[in-house]
């Protein structure tokens, strides 16, 4: 019976435990904290039980649950998961846990801050386990509120204007993403994520200000590719990111940047590809364009920055690149050997850049926290005085940059190997953005850890403690596993971009 | 003789209304202590009405007919449908939470707590008729409750503007919107104000044409379809909180919904001869309401004014003329009185403590009175459409109705949506976040038990209809089905 | 046409105005012999007579209602006249009571001239022939005239009843002038005998439509209808207030009672144009009295342009001349009887407990009194035609009869003028409900008659306008019988 409902016990629990704290006393933030943590284990541990269950051959969607929801407008609760959008579980099951642990620095309001996270938590669950276009749109939208409230009242200085802007940016994005959800409810009846991928390519849309079919289906594709490209961000519509990064918590920004980005990108893959495949094809072009726009500036833009956790923050829009990369080569290429090697790339990146980019937003945090500046000018030499700190951020910034030996560099080979023989162009470009990564990762490194000391640190930094260690270690195992054993994930991803594409 | 259980829902608060006024004037808690009695006991009515509606019969139930003037048609005649059973329940839901929320009342709570229980009986009155005299004779009644209620404890400023625009354009639209009637009752031969033998008197198509624009855009006052809007935020702003909440919670609803049964309903082909006319302006009402909301530097003027852009996907819904824009309708009208009731409960709570209603002026509530600023924030995500509240659930179809019928509609009306999360997120962050002004801290209080226990009751509504449609969708959708039919299985 | 004579019959159907003038002579009796009572009972004996004349009205009217020629077809005893007759009478008896209340009023010549006009209106109600129109028209004005000027001490209250006067005078005559071409097409002064002539005759429809419009100023004087309303206001305003309560009630029904059985006969065949003439006597009546209203200082100046307004909304049902009209408008007079006076008689007390008639000084009513303030929001939202008060439904069903006859374009004039009129009213009762007192001394009423007939004015309001049916059938068969020709 429960296994039944696996899937539900995992989107719901957070939100079970986030109203039962209701009734906990909110002047304990101690006690809040090992409450939330604890029970946000359980989704971990049920996460486990579920890829422990998971037959990886099964091509299709297993532990699948389908109850009606809204029958009048054709809506259903219809859950569940594939190779896609299980190790999109497991990284979000993983993520918010270790967010939690890492949010002592909050110092206001804990009991409504750890509500909200795991509130947030159930929202980006929710998208990778709907097969209900609809539902799927519900838990995209509900996301947006709890972190809008995270950046907002627990941010930087800069929090109001960082939070109006991202979530004006992401409403905004989501709004012909909604205009064409209806259209397409109201043109097939159903919002039934697998019967619309069997007969959407061919359902006629709406008519709309009396533009061919083709035309319509157009708009309505790009009207996806907008909402879910502010998401991923892919340049130019990548500004939002970098405030609101920069402004968010630490723990805020983990989840920012390890789960909510892939949101996007999991939405080109779940929802665009499947649903718009002869529109994909035709404008994968420039998707794979503003890919390489996006690695290369990223990684540009990173370098400019003298703000640490902004430096991190641009390091997404270049790492996230590779996935769209990936997305365009297999939309371009679908049916191909080269399109489902982009697409396990593509995920495998994801997951790898959920890892990296949570563990570094961390580490700055760590920094922060005990400097209470993220000027990099400023720094210098630390090496010398945080050894293991030191040892630490130089690991996880080589997994980031694509160390050979360490996840990243598996996922953007994965990338470009199927990229290159579609858009060799692109990845070209790609890949000269992939040394401005090294360039500009160096550049970081440089300026904290080496060089000549800042003689005003000397006594007053302390070395990396030992629970913040515990949140680093399980994503450095991580990283290193993905590094030299990948076959243990992409198997599974494998099997279900076959089925996909 | 039998009775139904809508008559006991009329005659309770009307009695009540009668009772408390002739109490001594010296008395200060009876009446807010008979009108809670009251209204919560109409509440259960309700509700009890509610579950016990039969879904798959469909169809009016709990008729009771009581000739009245025979020899014009006129009988007492109640009945509720999937259309009309869910607005009952609103009118409950925001009476109560009315009382609950003047609970605190000074001035002459006496005619306070017996003009609130004639205006409920006037809105109960008008959901429950099936007979066209008696919706007038329902509707009018509460013609001078409204004019006093805001005269009397409406906002001093602009209460006497306030109150005389709204009484007078609330009135002008229900006699244009009598003239139809007594055309169709009249004029065509038809000889009856019963609803039902006018629905099936099958007027003229060019009949039809001539007389829909009275009765709709009549009740569509109301209803505040634009240009016909004015008197809405100007009312309901100048109005007290309990008085607010009933005129943008249930008395635009009384617009909406007589502009159905009387317009719609009755006048089918006028309908489609109009709908669109309907449709351009109440996409004017979805965006034009919610860019000047946008712009309002008066808290209670942006409520204001996002309920009359609310009330244009209403319209846009009926104007559909298909299941999905009437049904999304249906469910807009008890979503939209939930959540304005919340709206305006809470701004009277913030003016109450803080004496201004800048927004300027105001910030950092959410330090003194969390749960105010928690249901504000929860009728901000229903405003906005937010998914998983019941503004999600009743505003998606609408738009999958407009898609049917004007896709340009869905496309211009979504613009209202982001505005929309602009206005409220202004609001939540100038008014409950920030910092605390320096002439307000330490002497505003939080709210009291009664009014937590009353956010937290409309909240739970929303969310329960966010994420259970089926709460109400099959019942709304029996009615129409209805609809339908009369339409003609479009 | 069947002119029964002989018998007692005759003598029968006039009961009431029997009864009536019995009882005027009985008050001057009283008057002459018994000085020593208390005035009072002067005024009591009036109700109670009163009474007994409604009953013996009723009674006759719940026999005969197919109608009956007598004295020589100068009456016409109907289900019409009937009602109309039993609207005069409790007019009458409503303002006797009211009058005791005031003192400088209560006396015999009071009275007896009260009796003498209403004794006038149920002649006028049932007349059946031009010449017995006129007779009982001046019988009924010309005690009026002296009543309004019965506070004699009061250079107003005389100006009130010599104006009140000479635009009677005037008025009267150029309706005579009009009955005199009547005479001339048909040769007989009998309605429906002239109905029956002027079918067959070829007369220009010019000529005919002027004979119409000299009636309708004689009979428009009555009804204060523009244009022949120019009298009212001043009128209202100078005279005793329960008097231009009167005036404005009792009066203007006599008015209606005898334009309705006109319309319902003579003039549709005299002129075509005869219902537009009707109908634009009530858009102006409605917009000159509406607007004009608005911006009156004096409460019964007020009530005098608000009554010129209410004229024209009747006039949509004689517009309408039909059926359903004729008995809009007898609901309509019935409602408007008890509305009216109500307001009249709050008019009275308030302006004795203040000393002028401002409507400023209207301020704070609610404080010095919650029951005035609560009857004169029930009388002005009943003027304004708002349920559960009488006025709602006699609007509804004169507005009806405006619909069915064809004329909506009429109807929505009248619609968007009860908007206005609802502005005027409100302002009043803002000015009740929330402004603060001038003067704060509670008002006092001295006399249980006043109590009485007020609580029943209310009670009326109320009845008339929730309980619909039976006054309705009273009004249709009125309406019934008056088709008859």
């Amino acid at each position: 019976m429960l296994i039944g409902h696996l899937l539900s016990l995992i989107l719901f629990l957070p939100t079970i435990a986030a109203l039962f704290m209701i009734f906990l006393p909110a002047d304990r933030p101690r006690m809040l904290r090992l409450f939330a943590f604890f029970t946000s284990l359980l989704p971990f541990v049920l996460t486990l039980i579920l890829w422990g269950r998971f037959d990886s051959q099964i091509q299709g969607y297993q532990f699948v649950e389908n109850t009606p929801w809204y029958p009048a407008i054709g809506s259903s609760y219809h859950l569940g998961v594939d190779g896609l959008s299980l190790p999109m579980v497991l990284l979000t099951t993983l993520l918010v846990p270790l967010s939690i642990l890492a949010s002592t620095t909050i110092k206001t309001h804990q009991k409504s801050f750890l509500m909200l996270f795991l509130f947030l938590e159930t929202g980006l669950l929710g998208v990778f386990l709907s097969l209900d276009l609809l539902l799927f749109f519900v838990f995209w939208e509900i996301g947006l509120i709890p972190m809008y409230f995270i950046i907002n009242q627990w941010g930087g200085e800069n929090r109001n204007y960082a939070s109006l802007k991202f979530i004006l940016y992401t409403m905004a994005g989501s709004l012909g993403l909604l205009l064409a959800i209806q259209m397409m409810g109201a043109a097939s009846g159903t919002f039934d994520l697998i019967k619309l991928t069997s007969t959407w390519p061919d359902t006629s849309p709406l008519p709309l200000f009396g533009l061919s079919p083709a035309t319509v289906k157009a708009v309505a594709f790009w009207a996806f590719v907008l909402a879910f490209a502010i998401k991923v961000p892919v340049w130019p519509f990548h500004t939002w990111l970098p405030d609101a990064h920069t402004e968010a918590p630490t723990p805020g920004s983990m989840i920012l940047a390890g789960v909510l980005l892939k949101l996007g990108a999991y939405g080109f893959l779940r929802l665009v590809l499947p649903l718009f495949p002869t529109e994909s094809h035709q404008f994968a072009g420039w998707l794979a364009v503003l890919a390489a726009i996006s690695i290369v500036f990223g990684a540009l833009g990173a370098y400019g920055q003298n703000d640490f956790k902004r430096l991190v923050a641009y390091s997404s829009v270049n790492h996230m690149g590779f996935v769209v990369l990936g997305v365009a080569a297999a939309a371009m290429a679908a049916g191909t050997q080269h399109a489902i090697i982009a697409v396990n790339g593509a995920v495998m990146q994801m997951f790898n850049h959920g890892l990296s980019a949570a563990g570094m937003f961390f580490l700055v945090g760590v920094l922060y926290e005990r400097a209470h500046t993220r000027d990099l000018t400023r720094f210098g030499g630390l090496w010398s005085i945080l050894p293991v700190y030191g040892g630490v951020l130089m690991f996880t910034a080589m997994a980031s940059l694509g160390l050979p030996g360490l996840g990243g560099f598996v996922s953007e080979f994965l990338v470009v190997r199927g990229a290159w023989a579609v858009y060799p162009l692109a990845t070209a470009l790609s890949m000269i953005g992939l040394f401005f990564t090294g360039v500009y990762i160096l550049k970081a490194l440089k300026m904290v850890l080496q060089g000549p000391l800042n003689e005003e640190w000397n006594s007053k930094l302390t070395e990396i403690r030992l629970d913040e260690l515990v949140i680093m270690v399980p994503l450095m195992v991580l990283m290193l596993v993905n590094g030299i054993w990948p076959a243990w994930l992409l198997e599974m991803i494998n099997k279900a971009a076959m089925a996909v594409f | 003789m039998h009775l139904s259980v809508l008559t006991f829902i009329i005659a309770l608060p009307l009695l009540t209304g009668i009772v408390i006024l002739l109490l001594p004037m010296s008395e200060k808690k009876a009446p807010r202590l008979l009108a809670l009695i009251s209204s919560l006991i109409a509440l259960a009515l309700s509700v009890w009405a509610y579950a016990r509606y039969d879904i798959p019969a469909g169809g009016y139930q709990f008729i009771q007919k009581v000739d009245w003037l025979p020899a014009l048609g006129i009988s007492y005649h109640v009945g509720v449908d999937g259309i009309s059973l869910p607005l009952v329940l609103l009118a409950g839901i925001v009476t109560a939470s009315g009382v609950a929320v003047s609970w605190n009342i000074e001035e002459r709570p006496r005619e306070f707590f017996s003009f609130l229980m004639f205006l409920a009986a006037s809105v109960f009155g008008v959901f429950c008729s099936l007979d066209l005299f008696m919706l007038f004779f329902f509707f009018e009644m509460a013609v001078f409750p409204k004019y006093l209620m805001i005269l009397i404890w409406g906002s001093p400023k602009t209460r006497e503007y306030g109150a005389m625009k709204l009484t007078l354009y609330l009135f002008l639209g229900s006699v244009v919107a009598l003239v139809g009637v007594l055309a169709m009752v009249f004029l065509s031969g038809a000889n009856t104000f019963d609803m039902l033998a006018l629905e099936k008197a099958g007027f003229a198509a060019d009949f039809q044409r001539l007389w829909f624009p009275f009765v709709f855009f009549g009740f569509a006052v109301l209803g505040g379809l634009f240009p016909f809007h004015s008197w809405a935020p100007d009312g309901h702003v100048a109005a007290p909180t309990a008085v607010s909440m009933l005129l943008a919670g249930v008395e635009m609803k009384v617009g909406a919904f007589a502009a159905l049964r009387a317009g719609i309903m009755l006048l089918p082909e006028g309908a489609r001869y109009w709908a669109y006319v309907i449709l351009a302006l109440a996409t004017v009402n979805v965006v034009y309401g919610a860019l000047i909301a946008l712009v309002q530097t008066d808290f209670k003027y942006v409520i204001g004014f996002s309920s009359v852009s609310h009330m244009g996907l209403v319209m846009i819904g009926f104007a559909t003329l298909n299941r999905e824009g009437l049904m999304g309708a249906g469910l807009q009208m008890f979503s939209h009185g939930v959540m304005t009731a919340l709206f305006f409960a809470i701004v009277g709570m913030v003016y109450d403590r803080t004496h201004t209603r800048e927004i300027n002026r105001l910030g950092g509530l959410i330090k003194v009175m969390p749960m105010a600023a928690v249901g504000f924030i929860i009728s901000g995500l229903v405003s906005m459409g937010m998914p998983g509240f019941s503004g999600f659930t009743a505003e998606f179809p609408v738009f999958m109705g407009a898609w049917r019928s004007a896709p340009i509609v869905a496309v211009v009306a979504v613009l209202g949506i982001i505005v929309t999360a602009g206005y409220i997120l202004l609001v939540v962050r100038r008014v409950f976040f920030g910092e605390l002004p320096e002439n307000m801290t330490g002497i505003i209080e939080n709210v009291s038990g009664l009014d937590k226990f009353t956010i937290g009751f409309l909240s739970l509504i929303m969310i329960a209809l966010g994420l259970f449609p089926s709460l109400m969708v099959p019942l709304v959708n029996s009615g129409v089905d209805r609809i339908l039919l009369i339409l003609g299985g479009r | 046409m069947g002119i029964s004579s002989g018998n007692i019959t005759p003598i029968l159907s006039i009961l009431p105005e029997i009864l009536l003038l019995i009882l005027a002579l009985v008050v001057l009796g009283l008057d002459l012999g018994l000085k020593k009572f208390s005035p009072a009972l002067i005024g009591w004996v009036t109700v109670v007579g009163l009474i007994f004349s409604a009953i013996g009205g009723v009674m006759i009217s719940g026999h005969q209602s197919g109608g009956l020629y007598i004295w020589g077809g100068m009456l016409r005893q109907d289900a019409a006249a009937s009602v109309f007759q039993v609207i005069f009478i409790t007019g009458a008896a409503l303002t006797a009571f009211f009058a005791l209340e005031d003192s400088k009023c209560v006396s015999a010549e009071f009275y007896f001239l009260l009796l003498i006009s209403t004794l006038g209106m149920c002649l006028l109600a049932a007349s059946s022939d031009l010449i017995m129109i006129y007779l009982s028209l001046e019988l009924a004005s010309i005690p009026l005239y002296i009543l309004a000027g019965f506070h004699y001490r009061e250079t107003s209250s005389v100006e009130a009843g010599l104006k009140y006067m000479l635009y009677g005078a005037v008025a009267s005559t150029i309706m005579v002038f009009g009955f005199t071409f009547l005479y001339g097409f048909s040769g007989t002064t009998q309605l429906y005998a002239i109905n029956a002539a002027i079918q067959t005759g070829q007369i220009p429809p010019m000529v005919t439509t002027m004979a119409v419009m000299l009636i309708l100023a004689g009979v428009g004087y009555k009804i204060s209808a523009v244009p022949f309303h120019f009298w009212a206001p001043d009128v209202y305003e100078g005279a005793p207030t329960v008097v231009a309560g009167f005036i404005s009630t009792a009066s203007k029904a006599a008015g209606f009672a005898v334009l309705l059985r006109l319309a319902l006969t003579i003039l549709p065949v005299l002129s075509p144009y005869s219902p537009y003439l009707l109908a634009a006597m009530a858009v102006a009546s409605m917009l000159v009295g509406n607007l004009l209203a608005i911006n009156q200082k004096n409460f019964k100046r007020l009530l005098a342009y608000s009554s010129i307004a209410q004229a024209g909304y009747i006039l949509v049902g004689v517009a309408a001349s039909n059926n359903l009209g004729a008995a809009g408008v007898t609901y309509y007079l019935m409602a408007y009887l008890v509305t009216n006076l109500t307001a009249f008689a709050l008019a009275q007390v308030i302006g004795q407990a203040n000393s002028n008639d401002d409507i400023s000084s209207l301020a704070g009513l609610t404080q010095r009194s919650p029951v005035l303030a609560f009857s004169l929001l029930v009388s002005l939202l009943s003027l304004g035609g708002i349920p559960p008060f009488a006025g709602f439904v006699g609007k509804l069903l004169v507005f009806s009869a405006g619909v069915q006859a064809g004329m909506a374009w009429l109807v929505i004039v009248a619609v968007l003028n009860s908007v206005l009129s609802l502005y005027y009213y409100l302002k009043v009762l803002k000015i009740a409900f929330l402004d603060h007192p001038r003067e704060t001394p509670l008002i006092k009423i001295e006399t249980n008659s006043w109590r009485i007939a007020f609580i029943v004015c209310l009670a009326g309001i109320l009845i008339l306008g929730v309980i619909i049916l039976p006054w309705y059938g009273w009004s249709i068969t009125a309406a019934s019988s008056l088709a008859l020709y």
